[in-house]
């Protein structure tokens, strides 16, 4: 059983078709693992014997007459998604050995829908970062060339779906950690808007950007999952209330005819590699060709998103993760001498560099006499890069940009934090402004390497942002 | 500028996480660059701007106050480093009068 030519839509007919169970998929994605995994290194762990027991379920009730809007569908989990009884680290040695006391809303929401989920795929560590080198405990490869990152922090998810080792996955996305991965690897991967999908469960990075989305071989996929994870939730505050569409359904006639698409001056500048520009430009003609409607808009502030970016992401980071101490959970030092030791031993030996260098900045543009000049300094430009889009989605039905300025990079090449950070230039504008965006396959480079574009739409646009990203695909 | 005077000692202090020697100036060198980097934001107008604090313009959320069944202490307690029965353990913290 060969899963990498199946999508969920497919999967999902076959198994209604009886043509396949999902012990044959399971069973799949586990022979998929054994045969590839070694060389890739997508996975953390995989209960085999829980995936083939939720499989047999699944058919069961399949069998019985039960149908779900994911019965039956294996699923891959980003590993800082808590999942009830199935370890949770993060890749972090802090939470070495760590299992979920709960499920997160979304993997509550998964078991509701009959999907399978055994496997936990691999991160940069507590999601800080945009190659995957930053786990603790191994570097995933990118499936079109192996001495290659898939990009990060959600490189896991991208690499097992890309290698054909899952059928779909999810991510989560603070400054582009699903859209870059799903560049690099040739997938697309959706940000819905903040607000849309509950974050209850979903160990936090920094909580006024962080979102869960999905990773899937198409963009009806990630409508299927989407159709399952979003919605307003009781356990997460920052939840909208907002009536949720059915977003495979908006998907039916999609067409960029008539579609106002913008295309943001200050995305379109030097410094990006040549291949990238020259297929995005061939992106942009192929929507032309389909009938939308191309319009030159202004961003003014995006100069600036990286700076309030890097300010603001850490900041909640360094607030976040003062939860791991050493006291209730994760590891604790074998040696405190007093209780301060407990907590800066325990942190130390449990972090890896770019966690702490990430808590030390936010640390530090939060301490007193340098607040106002960091942290309140860019809450207010992030006022401003906001009302950017707001003016620019008077104008135009969606954005189109770039994803990332390269193709996927050499594993070990960009050893300085800030190059590394100059990564996430064209992602970051949308998460601070919280509006969905989707990265969608859009051509290969002269050695194969996969290059995605990015549609951005207004809030709560997200059945008009895939609808776009649906009719770029078939155009 | 801020290359020379980041302190990182006292930042680390403050964030409660030991650094060895060759993270100090290993992370000092670092910091000093990103946020010499940030001092781009200094050159805009931010006078009278609000500030954005979520992605997106929610402010409070309410829920009635009902009490409703939580996580059972024995699930709470399992990934403790160390534990008795019912409690957390930790080093005593408190000097013998």
């Amino acid at each position: 059983m060969d899963i990498a030519r199946f999508t969920v839509a497919s999967a999902l007919k076959a198994l209604d078709a009886g043509e396949v169970s999902s012990r044959e998929l399971t069973q799949g994605v586990i022979d998929a693992i054994d045969a590839k995994d070694a060389e890739i290194g997508a996975y953390l762990t995989f209960d085999r014997e829980s995936a083939l027991r939720q499989a047999d379920e699944a058919d069961a009730a399949r069998a019985a007459g039960k149908r779900g809007a994911l019965l039956g569908v294996p699923v891959a989990i980003k590993d800082l998604i808590n999942v009830a009884g199935q370890p949770c680290t993060c890749a972090s040695k802090i939470l070495e050995g760590y299992v979920s006391p709960y499920d997160a809303t979304v993997s509550a929401r998964l078991r509701s829908a009959g999907a399978i989920f055994a496997g936990r795929v691999n991160m940069d560590e507590f999601a800080m970062g945009s190659s995957t080198e930053n786990s603790a405990f191994k570097t995933t490869r990118n499936p079109h060339d192996t001495s290659r990152v898939p990009g990060g922090s959600s490189g896991g998810s991208a690499a097992a779906v890309a290698g054909g080792m899952a059928i779909c996955a999810l991510g989560t996305d603070t400054g582009g950690s699903i859209r870059q991965p799903a560049s690099f690897c040739g997938i697309v991967g959706f940000k819905p808007t903040y607000g849309r999908v509950s974050r209850y469960g979903v160990t936090a990075f920094a909580s006024s950007l962080d979102q869960v989305g999905p990773m899937t071989r198409d963009v009806t996929d990630a409508a299927l999952l989407m159709n399952v994870l979003a919605g307003c939730d009781e356990h997460d505050g920052t939840t909208a209330d907002v009536p949720v569409p059915d977003f495979a359904a908006a998907l039916d006639g999609a067409s960029l005819k008539g579609v106002r698409i913008g295309l943001p001056k200050e995305y379109f500048v030097d410094g990006t590699d040549p291949q990238v520009s020259s297929i995005v430009r061939s992106a942009i003609d192929r929507c032309a060709a389909a009938g939308a409607e191309l319009v030159e808009v202004s961003l003014p502030h995006t100069e600036y998103a990286m700076a309030v970016y890097y300010i603001v992401a850490p900041a909640e980071a360094s607030a976040n993760l003062a939860r791991f101490d050493g006291v209730r959970y994760g590891h604790r030092t074998g040696k405190p001498e007093d209780v301060y030791s407990l907590y800066a031993k325990s942190r130390a030996e449990g972090f890896g560099a770019e966690v702490k260098r990430r808590i030390i900045l936010g640390t530090y543009v939060l301490s007193s006499g340098y607040y106002d000049a960091y942290y309140g300094r860019a809450q207010k430009v992030r006022t401003l890069i906001r009302r950017d889009f707001e003016d620019a989605f008077t104008k135009v039905d969606a954005l189109l940009t770039p994803v990332a300025p390269t193709p996927a990079f050499k594993v070990g090449e960009l050893q300085d934090p800030l190059s590394m950070y100059l990564n996430d230039l064209f992602t970051i504008p949308a998460s601070l402004a919280g509006l969905p965006a989707i990265s969608v396959p859009a051509g290969k480079t002269a050695e194969g390497l996969p290059v995605g574009v990015q549609f951005i739409g207004a809030p709560f646009a997200d059945a008009k942002v895939l609808s776009c990203a649906k009719a770029f695909e078939a155009a | 500028m801020a290359g020379e005077s980041f302190d990182v000692d006292y930042v680390a202090r403050l964030a409660h996480i030991e650094l060895d020697d060759g993270e100090k100036a290993e992370f000092g060198r670092q910091l000093g660059n990103i946020l010499a980097y940030m001092e781009k934001l200094k050159s805009l107008d931010v006078d009278g701007v609000e500030p954005t604090m979520h992605g997106h313009g929610r402010v409070n959320a309410f829920r009635e106050d009902v009490v409703k069944p939580s996580m059972a202490r024995d699930a709470a307690l399992a990934n403790a480093p160390e534990r008795t029965d019912d409690e957390f353990r930790l080093p005593k913290i408190v000097e013998d009068a």
